[in-house]
């Protein structure tokens, strides 16, 4: 399956791609929206990690771009921003799962799993 | 600021290296920096704050500190590059997270990092700067907080927009 990972910070890309397992999945990173939207216009994934608060473009205007272009896309949105709020209008645009920072590679591998239960 | 908010961003400071690190961090009582206090460390992460709130959000701490926090994480590419971006996101969770209780008003900027042992990093002047200190796994760092609550400039917005209606200037 094809998985991209967007964030801004390098470490966190890395630190997910260590807890999703590699061989599970083909990935792609991006450090921002804008770059994000170049790299799925080319790799094409079934599955979005984005981070919100990035430069450039944030992530809830990327998710609305990678909608429009794939609405199967599956987003889950790893951010650290913990009111109810954000998490609400992610889900409005279409993500189907949001994971508050720090996480764990429990809680991502459940919300992964999660994203296709339905 | 309020003691409330302080004790969000305590709180939150604690969680924080619970959560990631399993090891709890002892964070002492905040103090106002006096320009005397030597609080900047090897690498720092500036957070920029706007909204209900304006100011900035400051984590700074030891290269043997963040070396050991990336560790913890997996984390085996161990360059300055990698520390510093890992104090981004320390002061980005932190204050990230702060918007469960201060709300989604509490608008926060993309980490700024610095590093090297003579980096500076200038306060504002118009506000207090209260330091917490962190002590996690033998190492000291600080979280630093220089927030105004924009209550005022909300009055004289308000205040403005009031005088606009009436057609004064």
């Amino acid at each position: 399956m094809k998985l991209l990972i967007v964030d801004d910070s390098n470490v966190i890309r890395r630190a997910i791609a260590r807890a999703i397992g590699e061989p599970d999945y083909e990935i792609r990173t991006a450090g921002n929206g804008a770059e994000a939207i170049d790299v799925f216009d080319e790799f094409r994934p079934e599955v979005v990690t984005m981070d919100i608060t990035m430069p450039e473009m944030d992530g809830l205007m990327c998710v609305d771009q990678i909608l429009q272009r794939d609405p199967g896309t599956r987003i889950l949105i790893i951010s650290a921003l913990a009111d109810a709020s954000t998490a609400v209008e992610a889900v409005k645009r279409g993500a189907q799962g949001f994971l508050l920072k720090p996480f764990t590679a429990e809680t991502l591998n459940t919300e992964l799993v999660e994203l296709f239960r339905d | 600021m309020s003691e409330d908010d302080l004790k969000v961003f305590v709180k939150g400071t604690e969680r924080f290296f619970s959560q990631v690190t399993a090891t709890a961090a002892e964070v002492s009582t905040p103090f106002v920096r006096e320009q005397k206090d030597r609080v900047v460390s090897d690498f720092s992460a500036v957070i920029g704050v706007s909204g209900t709130q304006r100011g900035c959000v400051y984590f700074t701490a030891p290269r043997e500190m963040v070396a050991d926090l990336v560790k913890r994480l997996g984390e085996t590419e161990m360059t300055d590059e990698i520390y510093a971006d890992y104090v981004g996101e320390i002061a980005n969770t932190i204050s990230g997270n702060a918007r469960e209780f201060l709300g989604s008003g509490f608008m926060i900027s993309v980490p700024v990092v610095f590093s090297g042992p003579s980096h500076d990093v200038r306060f504002p002047r118009d506000m207090p700067a209260f330091v917490i200190p962190i002590m996690w796994s033998g190492h000291n760092s600080s979280l630093i907080l220089c927030l105004k609550d924009d209550v005022e400039i909300e009055k004289q917005a308000s205040l403005a927009e009031a005088l606009s209606t009436l057609g004064v200037n």
